[in-house]
């Protein structure tokens, strides 16, 4: 089963960059507001024009 | 482009306009729903050929175990893929604030995946297949597959990069979890090494390819069916309703919960086969764990529309969600209890893993998608949909169908297992004939055929009416708006995240750590795996050149589609098929061939259970040796001759791999195979057969009466 060493590490791998990308984002400040991003969401763009063909 | 919002920039005085590109997620949008017509298709094609094997119309091409796989790749990768990608498209330009990166990049991504989804339509049906499960596309297009997901990678991060808003929303989250560990899947999966334009050999062997492989299939459905979609639920289900989502720290917690735990999930496809013990329960562990945050998320998305129901009364798009939203619940649940081995032990190889796989993809992806369809079509065209009665109506018959689907595949799961395990009173078996298991539950296959037409009817009523939706609007191919210039230009990001690199060296440290893993990895795992090939039973001998060839029409034929070669250790199955499987078994098996479904009798322990001429008859005509069979014949085998020009490569290839050839088997390969082919078509002439030595039957013949055979000679010779 020495698939498992490489299996687990390379699963390891890729838990372990989430992780970065957790710790990074925390530290960001991505999460420190974790209410009004989904109303934000909500609000569509102003158009420019009406109707805008191209 | 760039240029155009600088200028601008000024005369807005705090704003900037920025164009959306509206015509790439139209195309996607197309793609989705022909590719989805297509694979459905297929998928009601091979429906019906289970009831009415003759539906191939006596073609190669059109034949279940080389159609089945066009089917799942089809609503996989192309139905589902397309659909992905218009939905990231979408709303990846509206959360990031400005356009996609690079037009060129966009249409490159779509128009490579298309290509790569019509070549899959050409070489699976001609036979060219690697035989792994959603992985089935032959090496030079598992390359091409590799680049255009990284050109949709660096479209989707440039744009990330270039965003004019600095929170990133929890769907783009999901999208990037996708990105990297469906390519770190895909990369680690397709590991084969090429005997030929379209052929190569697993790099794995045996019990470890198929560890390999359902680490891959498993977290194919988590990373493609289901992290992306989550992402589309969590923007388009509160943009219809226009309700934000329920709770956005719990879909936070949602996203990294599930990213960790899933990885870990793969080996409960494998419960009860020769996979060691501890493998398995760790996969068991991390399945059931999975329902905590798969609940949590379908939990966040039926509240967000808490306080809408009225809404959801009136509006087409919500109720796809709704009924998309419940089926991701129920297929969660379902998930991690057939994980449980006792669960595992009647479901696996059953129609009841069809039906939990049809309720999430007829239900939460297909009904996702369409509703993400009915509400982005009518945007993109600048109208309103053209009739939401007949979206209705699709609505009602594509629920319908998943029903009609999904029940008579439970009932005929249950049957069929139930019969496989019954004994009599005095302890043999109830059914001893498999094909008496299978008769039972043919009607149930017409029903389950009934239930995929309906709900395609819907698909293509929907079809109808987002043509005339888009026909009564016209495309806003690029949507300009007028949006905030970020106080903190977007472009530092990137530079901040290296300082903090920099700086901290304990940081600097893991991650070089970490790369120089990932090539310490890359060298040094090829020679474990070659090592580790070493037989563990010494009976096992390597297969013979003719068999080898045989086993290649196997692959190429897709028989592991209907029949496994994996007998568990339970007595149902050891009266029915013999000794059960080993690891030891399968250590020259490149790839491994365990199968995941048992529409026909396991095959390990196939080998001179019946004459060749038993064989040869039943491949010619399935119902003259098994009458009310549903497999199809193969006529052409008989017709065809084995390709001997490749049995060189093919044997060094394998001594490559770690298969123990003697020196110099390579010249005498031919001879070989020749002479062993005569013996067979000899013993067949015996029962009164004439067949040319040359054709692929006898190959096929060849392989079979060898399979799961190695081990009886040790038995034997103890008894």
């Amino acid at each position: 089963m020495t698939i498992l060493l490489f299996l687990i590490p390379i699963s390891l791998v890729v838990a372990l960059c989430f992780l970065g990308f957790l710790l990074v984002s925390i530290k960001k400040g991505q999460f420190d507001d974790d209410y009004t991003p989904s109303v934000r969401i909500l609000f569509d763009d102003e158009k420019m024009t009406k109707t805008n063909k191209k | 482009m760039l240029q155009e919002e600088l200028k601008n920039k000024d005369s807005l005085d705090g704003y900037t306009t920025v164009s959306y590109d509206n015509a790439i997620v139209r195309n996607f949008s197309i793609a989705t729903v022909v590719w989805g017509i297509v694979g459905m298709l297929v998928g009601l094609t091979v429906a019906c050929q289970l009831v009415w094997p003759e539906l191939n119309l006596g073609l190669e091409f059109t034949t279940f175990g080389r159609i089945r796989p066009l089917h799942t790749n089809a609503v996989i990768f192309a139905f589902v893929g397309n659909g992905i990608f218009a939905g990231v498209y979408y709303s990846l330009q509206r959360l990031c604030k400005t356009r996609m990166y690079s037009d060129a990049l966009s249409a490159i991504h779509f128009w490579g995946w298309q290509l790569i989804i019509v070549a899959a339509a050409i070489t699976l049906p001609l036979g060219y297949t690697t035989s792994k499960e959603y992985a089935e596309l032959e090496w030079p297009i598992d390359i091409a597959i590799t680049l255009i997901w990284v050109v949709f990678g660096w479209n989707m991060f440039a744009t990330i990069l270039k965003r004019k808003e600095k929170h990133l929303y929890v769907a783009i989250w999901f999208y990037i979890g996708t990105f990297v560990t469906v390519a770190v899947l895909h990369l680690v999966n397709s590991f084969e090494l090429p005997i030929s334009f379209m052929k190569s050999y697993s790099w794995y062997a045996g019990v470890q390819d198929a560890l390999v492989q359902w680490w891959y299939g498993h977290n194919a459905v988590a990373f493609f069916l289901t992290t992306p979609y989550l992402g589309i639920m969590y923007y388009f289900v509160p943009k219809a309703a226009n309700r934000p989502v329920f709770s956005y720290r719990l879909s936070i917690i949602h996203f990294w919960a599930l990213i960790f735990i899933y990885i870990w999930a793969g080996p409960h496809h494998l419960l009860y086969t020769s996979l060691p013990d501890w493998a398995q329960s760790l996969g068991v562990v991390f399945s059931v764990m999975l329902i905590a945050p798969s609940w949590g998320g379908m939990l966040n998305g039926l509240l967000t529309l808490r306080g809408a129901w009225d809404k959801v009364r009136e509006e087409p798009v919500l109720k796809f969600f709704v009924v998309a939203i419940t089926a991701y619940g129920m297929a969660t649940f379902e998930g991690p209890m057939l994980s449980l081995k006792n669960v595992n032990a009647i479901a696996h190889f059953t129609d009841w893993i069809v039906a939990h796989v049809h309720v999430g993809g007829l239900g939460w992806n297909g009904f996702l998608t369409f509703g993400m369809l009915y509400w982005l079509i009518p945007r993109l065209y600048n109208t309103s949909l053209f009739s939401k009665k007949l979206a209705n109506f699709h609505f009602w018959i594509g629920t319908l169908g998943i029903l009609f689907y999904a029940l008579p595949m439970y009932w005929a799961g249950f049957t069929q297992s139930l019969m496989w395990k019954e004994f009599t009173a005095d302890g043999f078996l109830a059914y001893p004939n498999f094909l008496e298991t299978v008769t039972q539950i043919k009607t149930m296959y017409a029903l389950r055929a009934l239930g995929g037409a309906l709900y395609l009817a819907g698909v293509i009523v929907m079809t109808y009416n987002l043509i005339l939706t888009a026909k009564a609007g016209s495309l806003v191919a690029n949507e300009d708006v007028k949006v905030a210039v970020p106080v903190e230009h977007a472009s530092h990001t990137g530079e901040h995240w290296h300082r903090w690199l920099e700086r901290k060296p304990t940081q600097m440290l893991i991650a070089s750590l970490v790369v120089i893993l990932i090539g310490g990895l890359v060298e040094m795992i090829p020679t474990f795996l070659v090592k580790s090939n070493v037989p563990t039973i010494a009976s096992v001998k390597p297969y013979t050149s003719l068999e080898l060839q045989g086993r290649d029409l196997y692959i190429k034929e897709g028989c592991n589609n209907c029949h496994s070669q994996m007998i568990r250790p339970f007595r149902s199955e050891t009266e029915r098929y013999g000794e059960y499987s080993k690891a030891g078994e399968f250590v020259y098996d490149h790839p491994h061939l365990w199968g995941s479904k048992r529409t026909g009798p396991d095959l390990h322990r196939i080998g001179g259970k019946y004459p060749d001429s038993w064989h040869y008859n039943h491949m010619l005509d399935p119902e003259s040796m098994s009458p009310g069979s549903i497999m199809p014949a193969y006529p052409w085998m008989f017709k065809n001759t084995i390709d001997t020009t490749n049995t060189a490569a093919k044997i060094a290839a394998m001594r490559k791999l770690g298969v123990p050839y003697p020196e110099g088997y390579e010249a005498i390969a031919n001879q070989e195979l020749k002479k062993q082919a005569e013996e067979i078509a000899a013993n067949l002439k015996a029962s009164g057969i004439e067949v040319k030595s040359d054709k692929e039957i006898i190959a096929l013949i060849a392989y079979l009466q060898r399979l799961g055979k190695d081990i009886n000679v040790t038995q034997e010779a103890t008894k």
